[in-house]
């Protein structure tokens, strides 16, 4: 029975999001008996529902609600609006994402201690490592229903991955495979075995890969005490004289401005929206916002040193069959100065279709160049980097002078690369094009960084007060009912793809904040 | 030569039942241009027609040569690039047009062309663009293929992809990992 909850009831927990962070919370703690109101402002779109169509699965479930960008990055100049290239609907960015699930590695806990001092970068080691971790990676595996983790065996290798694999170790890379995916490669947990269908990055729409929207969405809901109001876009969250937050004033399908009352309020809206929120919330109380005494409200943006290359070959490679991310490797991803920065990458297979290949290619390019290489769409072969980017006090999100469709400020997204992020993605693009040449590329492109897929680090987690939003639980430092659940409570990115972690995370918060209201302490 | 084609608007008396679209429909699927009415452009070995009513036959055959310079793949017909732009043929774009395709006229004349669907080589109706490649002209006309064109499913086999594939199972019987010259 799908619960339905009073607004006036301040016993319920309100969720903000319901994506990797917010969705897996929400259902976390349904399962413990705790009441949880969940507030997405996109809509509910189930494997049926989902297009095996690039543009149309955009204008379907992509965050299209206005944004402004700034700062060095090309995305700013090539796609001003789209600084992020994210997903509005129940279950958020686990509808669109590829899958890849890996942990972090021991030392990337510690960013600070490892690397030491970086010039203009802000680095700060978590204050949780990866022996705390440990038992949660292992529930969101489990969860997940990750392969090459616990006894569940890894996917087979399409065309993409055979042509990346071949490439990696004939220039001397060890450890190839077909990573660590949150698609199934048989039937798991009542989910399909994965079909190679192809378009993981519009839906699945075998529900062979993990997404919160038809997982723990519906599981959450099936406990009765999880309402998801779907198409609710909170605008600020309310606090009383002490300083507690109260509940959070939303708009709901209709338009109409609505005030849930809360016990605790928790924000999972992404790495823009979240902090956007807690900027929007400021009174005169916190005239900076929303737990915001650090000043790190929006700062410390990391988005993954990312790049992609593409290599065409004289015979077909079709990438487009099969797993959008179909392998790995990982010898890059260790943290070895030599190279000539700190932390490492990974290399991950991606492909694009036809029409997404064109947007983001060379995005502005024209001529014979350009279209040449799409001439060879059928030959090209594909890998993605995603390196740790380095933490800086100038990147990240204020509030902007555009409003959306409500009247509120939208969030200014401002991003420089720092040197060593530069340095690391012109080593990936030299290893990456040498892994194709390898197999006989008859041509390479080292390609820029898509709107960005991982955001992180916004909201970031500290053992000071001083130096980030909330605490090793995801709780504020300002505000002892208010957290953070989503992934801008990221200290340091680390090399590895950021949703594993992230619902590790809020795995573990949903246990803290079940046992804290237990013993009747928040 | 496709770029030098000519622009001709007779009346075609046994077509008058049907209406343009239909005959646009027709010609397309017949992959031959068969009438040509008031308002439509084409070119005598043209397998496609545009209807225009709002903009000029010569502006819209400006707009189909510039696609085509901004985006050329040898194995597409011009009917591709002109569906792409035919939603320029609107009340609301006329000026953009208008006042584009006569800086884009005046930039070859200043190279020394009559004007810039006469240039007979691509790699100088490049300069060409190359020149007025800042205006939001160029730039509106550009962004706007980027979807106009690619995102055609009929132009996707020309370049092997193969667009939707859940309805066919994927492709777990069909190829996935069938690469064989590795
Ligand atoms: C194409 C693509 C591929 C990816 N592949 C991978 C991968 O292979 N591996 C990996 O680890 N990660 C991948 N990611 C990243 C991954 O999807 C994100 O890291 C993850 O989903 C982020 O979780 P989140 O909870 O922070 O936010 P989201 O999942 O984005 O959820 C946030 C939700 O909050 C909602 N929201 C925002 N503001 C409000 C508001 N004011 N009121 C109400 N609701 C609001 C949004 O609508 C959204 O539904 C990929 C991302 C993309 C786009
Ligand atoms: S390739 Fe597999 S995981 Fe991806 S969408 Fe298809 S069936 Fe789902």
């Amino acid at each position: 029975m799908v619960a339905k909850f009073d607004l006036n009831d301040d016993s319920v927990v309100v969720v903000i999001g319901t994506g990797a962070g917010g969705g897996v919370l929400s259902n976390e703690l349904a399962q413990q008996g705790v009441k949880v109101v969940a507030l997405e402002a996109g809509g509910r779109y189930l494997p049926e529902d989902y297009i095996n169509d690039e543009w149309d699965s955009f204008a379907q479930l992509a965050w299209t609600d206005a944004r402004t960008t700034s700062g060095s990055w090309r995305v700013a100049r090539d796609f001003a609006g789209l600084p992020a290239w994210i997903v509005k609907a129940v279950g958020g960015t686990t509808t669109h994402w590829a899958g890849a699930s890996i942990r972090f590695q021991d030392h990337e806990w510690k960013a600070l201690t490892t690397y030491g001092k970086v010039e203009g970068a802000n680095l700060l080691d978590w204050p949780i490592d990866a022996a705390e971790m440990a038992p949660w990676y292992e529930k969101a595996e489990t969860k997940l229903g990750v392969t090459r983790t616990g006894d569940r065996a890894g996917l087979p290798g399409n065309n993409n991955f055979k042509v990346f694999e071949k490439g990696a170790k004939a220039v001397g890379y060890s450890e190839v495979h077909t990573g660590r995916m949150a698609i199934n490669s048989r039937d798991y947990d009542d989910r399909m075995a994965c079909q190679q269908t192809g378009f993981c990055f519009q839906g699945c729409k075998w529900g062979a890969k993990w997404s919160a929207a038809y997982t723990d969405i519906p599981r959450g809901e099936a406990t009765g005490n999880l309402e998801v109001r779907e198409r609710s876009h909170v605008a600020r969250i309310l606090h009383n004289d002490q300083g507690k937050v109260t509940g959070v004033e939303y708009f709901d399908k209709d338009g109409n401005l609505q005030m849930q009352k809360a016990r605790i309020v928790c924000v999972a809206g992404n790495s823009f929206e979240s902090p956007r929120l807690l900027l929007n919330s400021a009174s005169s109380m916190f005239p900076n916002g929303l737990a915001n005494s650090s000043g790190m409200v929006g700062k410390n943006y990391m988005r993954h040193t990312t790049g992609s290359v593409y290599a065409i070959f004289d015979k077909p490679v079709r990438m487009w069959r099969g797993t959008t991310m179909a392998g790995i490797m990982q010898d890059e991803a260790r943290h070895d100065p030599s190279r000539g920065f700190v932390g490492g990458y990974e290399l991950e297979t991606l492909s694009l279709g036809l029409p997404f290949m064109a947007a983001f290619l060379n995005p502005g390019a024209w001529g014979r160049s350009f279209t040449t290489a799409l001439d060879s769409y059928e030959n090209m072969a594909g890998m993605w980097i995603v390196g740790e980017d380095m933490p800086q006090l100038t990147n990240g999100v204020t509030l902007s002078d555009t409003k959306d469709q409500f009247g509120l400020p939208v969030a200014n997204v401002n991003f420089d690369d720092h040197p060593n992020d530069i340095a690391m993605r012109n080593h990936a693009y030299q290893r990456g094009i040498a892994i194709y040449e390898a197999v006989g590329a008859t041509r390479t492109m080292p390609t820029t960084p898509y709107p960005s897929t991982h955001n992180l680090g916004t909201n970031r987690m500290s053992e000071k007060p001083e130096d980030g939003v909330v605490n090793k639980w995801g709780q504020s430092h300002d505000i002892a009912n208010l957290f953070v659940s989503d992934g801008s409570q990221f200290t340091t990115g680390a090399a590895e793809n950021p949703t594993l972690t992230i619902v590790a995370l809020a795995i573990r918060q949903a246990d803290h904040i079940a046992r804290e209201m237990s013993a009747g302490n928040i | 030569m496709k770029h030098s084609r000519e622009l001709k608007r007779p009346v075609s008396p046994q077509m008058a039942g049907l209406t343009r679209r239909a005959l646009l429909a027709r010609a397309v699927a017949a992959g031959s241009m068969a009438v040509i009415g008031t308002g439509f452009i084409a070119a005598p070995d043209a397998a496609w027609a545009v209807e225009v009513t709002v903009i000029t036959p010569e502006q819209m055959a400006t707009l189909v040569q510039m696609a085509r310079d901004i985006y050329p793949h040898d194995r597409l017909a011009d009917r591709f690039y002109a569906v792409a732009v035919k939603g320029y043929d609107d009340a609301a774009q006329q000026a953009l047009v208008a006042e584009g395709v006569a800086a884009l006229d005046a930039a070859a004349k200043a190279q020394g062309h009559a004007n810039y669907v006469s240039i007979g080589w691509e790699d100088d109706r490049v300069k060409v663009l190359q020149a007025i490649e800042s205006t939001p002209f160029f730039q509106t006309v550009r962004a706007g293929l980027v979807t106009g064109l690619y995102n055609q499913k009929e132009i996707w086999p020309l370049f092997g992809y193969e667009g939707e594939s859940f309805s066919q199972g994927g492709y777990i019987e069909r190829g996935f990992n069938d690469i064989d010259w590795l």
